[in-house]
């Protein structure tokens, strides 16, 4: 774990919040700092004990054996579908609640795209016993159903956020300007790595246990680093908690595998970019925080971005990430809509893994790219899909997707 | 450094400072709201140049931005805009970073300060740059003889209240409550605490967040602030008048109707507020003589 506390990675991060939230980012900084980074009060150890005894940790590294022999190379499969909740986003809730409940903070926000991390956090909430208000974009209540369910069940409110087109962008703005009014006893529970330092490094240090298990599993398992890790990046927390233990390696080759969406054209009068791929294709700015590369028109206004995903589909990414894509260290990368919904289904039927849309733009990535990625890769299974069943249905309607189930056997006539 | 044309708007007592949205509902309508407020005693004019992620923002002034934004506003019909007001008072453009930082084609916010200064801008407020990241900003409205106004929350004390003393220039927006910006019905408690803090400040200490009566702006100035900014209360009811279907003046004059324009109501409360201020600080204690 690195103790560097610039605020900045290069010319990216920073801290472009209103003046009423730097009191309570100076103050996370200092927690940050005391627990995170110094143990102290044995903060780290009571969280790893959480992370193993609450989450599941650690996930297993699968050889996948069915895409080995598919690629020809050794195929290997993080599975932080395993963890607790479904995806990798319980490595940061967990990470962030337990150090709210250490500041002796009262209440938990939290705003959710696909409602994985606000799932996340509403368990974490109810296992810490925290009060918690999760923000979602009324769009993504609409397609993201379970999961709106899972938070309830867990003690969580749920507030719609009906501005805009109404996903992530404009749930992290709400939560924001909640948090701007219930600063003295809350704590915002930030989902990705994006926003303000501290959280972009925070939020990476609380997934990193990701690729540095990852490290020790393939060095047993294949006796030698990948050549390539691949993640999905929404914001890009799944991504580098996968890669930060790799990046001084410098033979292995770390792809972000953005959401494409629909087209990379982008429609500066009506505002839209229809994909999120702000690390293939958009510009330097600042948002929510951060100074990073976001999809923007020339005059600065943000786009409404597209993703088939809801956890991918956000304007912005980390900062950390912008950085390392301008070194050359990361490689940004992306697959459409079309691509993602068909390598969630070929790793259903080849794997038996049902995975999140978000994680299988890595895997269209994968069947892609396969030839020039290497003899061993890893691919981070950022989260399962039990919750994107819904849309996976009608968005499989609509496309020819020659490996799709076929839903004749539901029309054997009702009851 | 010659008093700047903000300084000179304090100088005459409690400064009433309205902000509207540019562009909401459309450049047109903003030229005469911003000369109604004038006429009805603005010291100094913010206008709130639209960002689509308004962070800092309530309901109201949200709605107010995605109705400018829709109407097409962008900064250069915003710098045409204020080139076009035609106003004795200064104008200070309140907006996010993101639109200053874009702006032109060489980096950084100094080709935004420059066309700000060139069509008669006289400062700023940023509400997403705290002072942390305020330097480069702060170099270019140096430059161009530019004040730079920063916002002093409720929960700023020590350390970062003397950065802010610092790099402020202008006034000091004194945040009145925690939250976003919204009309409210009463005066925080916290306005107080927050005034109290900044008692040895030189700078002039407006007062906003919240403020949208008459009552409100004489108890603030009346607790010691040198001017009272007032947003959400002004924004409301340009939206009433847009829901409504805008009446113009010359409608009124055309049909012989009585009905109010948004103009008129705007002057109207132009003067309440005014006039709060003004009797605030006949209020003020007296600073004991030597
Ligand atoms: C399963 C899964 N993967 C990836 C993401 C994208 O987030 P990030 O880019 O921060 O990993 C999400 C976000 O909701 C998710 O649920």
């Amino acid at each position: 774990m690195s103790t560097d506390t610039n605020t900045k990675f290069g010319r990216y991060g920073g801290q472009y919040v209103p003046e009423a939230l730097m009191p309570a980012i100076e103050e996370l900084e200092e927690a940050y700092q005391r627990y995170v980074l110094g143990n102290e009060a044995g903060f780290m150890d009571d969280f790893r004990e959480r992370l193993r005894d609450f989450g599941g940790r650690p996930t297993p590294l699968q050889r996948a054996e069915q895409l080995s022999e598919r690629y020809d190379s050794e195929i290997y499969l993080k599975r932080e579908d395993l963890l607790h909740g479904g995806a990798h986003k319980l490595n940061n809730a967990l990470g962030q609640v337990l150090l709210a409940k250490y500041m002796g903070k009262e209440r938990i926000i939290a705003e959710t795209g696909a409602g994985q991390h606000g799932t996340a956090t509403a368990m974490a909430c109810a296992h810490l016993g925290m009060d918690c208000e999760i923000y979602m974009g009324e769009r993504d209540i609409n397609r993201q159903r379970p999961n709106v369910f899972r938070m309830r069940l867990n003690g969580a409110e749920v507030n719609p956020v009906t501005t805009g087109r109404g996903t992530l962008k404009e749930a992290i703005s709400e939560t924001m300007r909640d948090w701007a009014t219930s600063v003295e006893d809350t704590h915002y529970v930030i989902g990705s790595v994006v926003g303000p330092h501290p959280f972009p490094r925070m939020v990476r240090d609380f997934q990193s246990v990701i690729g540095e298990e990852a490290r020790e599993q393939i060095e047993e398992k294949a006796r030698r680093l990948p050549d390539s890790v691949l993640a999905c990046a929404g914001g890009g927390s799944n991504t580098m908690g996968a890669f930060h233990e790799f990046v001084p390696q410098e033979g292995v080759g770390l792809y972000a595998v953005e959401a494409g969406g629909s087209s990379l054209e982008v429609d500066e009068e009506g505002g839209v970019a229809p994909n999120s791929a702000s690390l293939s294709t958009g510009s330097e700015g600042v948002l929510h925080g951060a100074r990073t590369k976001l999809l923007q028109d020339r005059d600065g206004q943000i786009m409404e971005s597209h993703s088939v995903s809801s956890g991918l589909d956000y304007a912005g990414v980390g900062p950390e990430l912008a950085h390392l894509v301008d070194e050359g260290r990361v490689v940004p990368v992306n697959v459409d809509d079309d691509g993602a919904l068909e390598a969630f289904h070929r790793l259903s039927q080849l794997e038996g893994v049902i995975p999140a849309l978000e994680t299988a733009h890595a895997f269209a990535y994968l069947e892609n790219e396969h030839e020039n990625l290497g003899d061993c890769v890893i691919v981070n299974v950022s989260g399962r899909g039990d919750k994107d069943l819904e849309s996976v249905i009608e968005e499989t309607a609509e496309r020819e997707i020659d490996i799709a189930p076929d839903m004749d056997v539901f029309s054997g006539g009702g009851l | 450094m010659s008093a700047s044309r903000i300084a000179e708007a304090f100088a005459n007592g409690p400064a009433f400072i309205p902000y509207l949205a540019a562009g909401d509902p459309d450049v047109e309508s903003t030229k005469e709201y911003v000369r109604a407020l004038v006429r009805g005693g603005a010291d100094i004019v913010e206008l709130g140049l639209p960002f689509s992620e308004p962070i800092a923002e309530g309901s109201t002034i949200q709605n107010a931005i995605v109705r400018s934004l829709s109407g097409g506003m962008t900064p250069e019909s915003y710098f045409e805009l204020v080139a076009d007001l035609d106003i004795d008072v200064p104008v200070v453009c309140m907006t996010y970073y993101n639109l200053i930082y874009q702006f032109g084609d060489e980096e950084g916010p100094e080709p935004f300060v420059r066309r700000a200064a060139a069509v008669g801008i006289d400062g700023f407020v940023v509400p997403d740059l705290p002072a942390e990241e305020s330097g480069p900003l702060r170099e270019a409205c140096d430059a161009h003889g530019l004040d730079l106004v920063f916002i002093v929350a409720p929960t700023t004390r020590g350390e970062r209240l003397e950065r802010i003393m610092e790099q402020v220039s202008g006034y000091v927006y004194v945040q009145a409550r925690l939250g976003t910006t919204g009309a409210r019905t009463d005066v925080s408690d916290q306005t107080d605490t927050s005034l109290g803090r900044l008692r040895e400040w030189d700078v002039p200490k407006a007062v906003g967040f919240g403020i949208s009566e008459r009552e409100h702006a004489e108890r603030i100035v009346g607790g010691g602030a040198d001017g009272i900014i007032v947003g959400s209360a002004l924004v409301n009811i340009v939206a009433e008048g847009t829901s409504a279907g805008s009446v113009t003046r010359a409608q009124n004059v055309a049909e012989g109707s009585s009905t109010e324009t948004v103009a008129e109501r705007l002057e109207s409360k132009a003067r309440e507020l005014k006039e709060g201020a003004l009797a605030g600080r006949e209020n003020r204690p007296q600073p004991e003589r030597p």
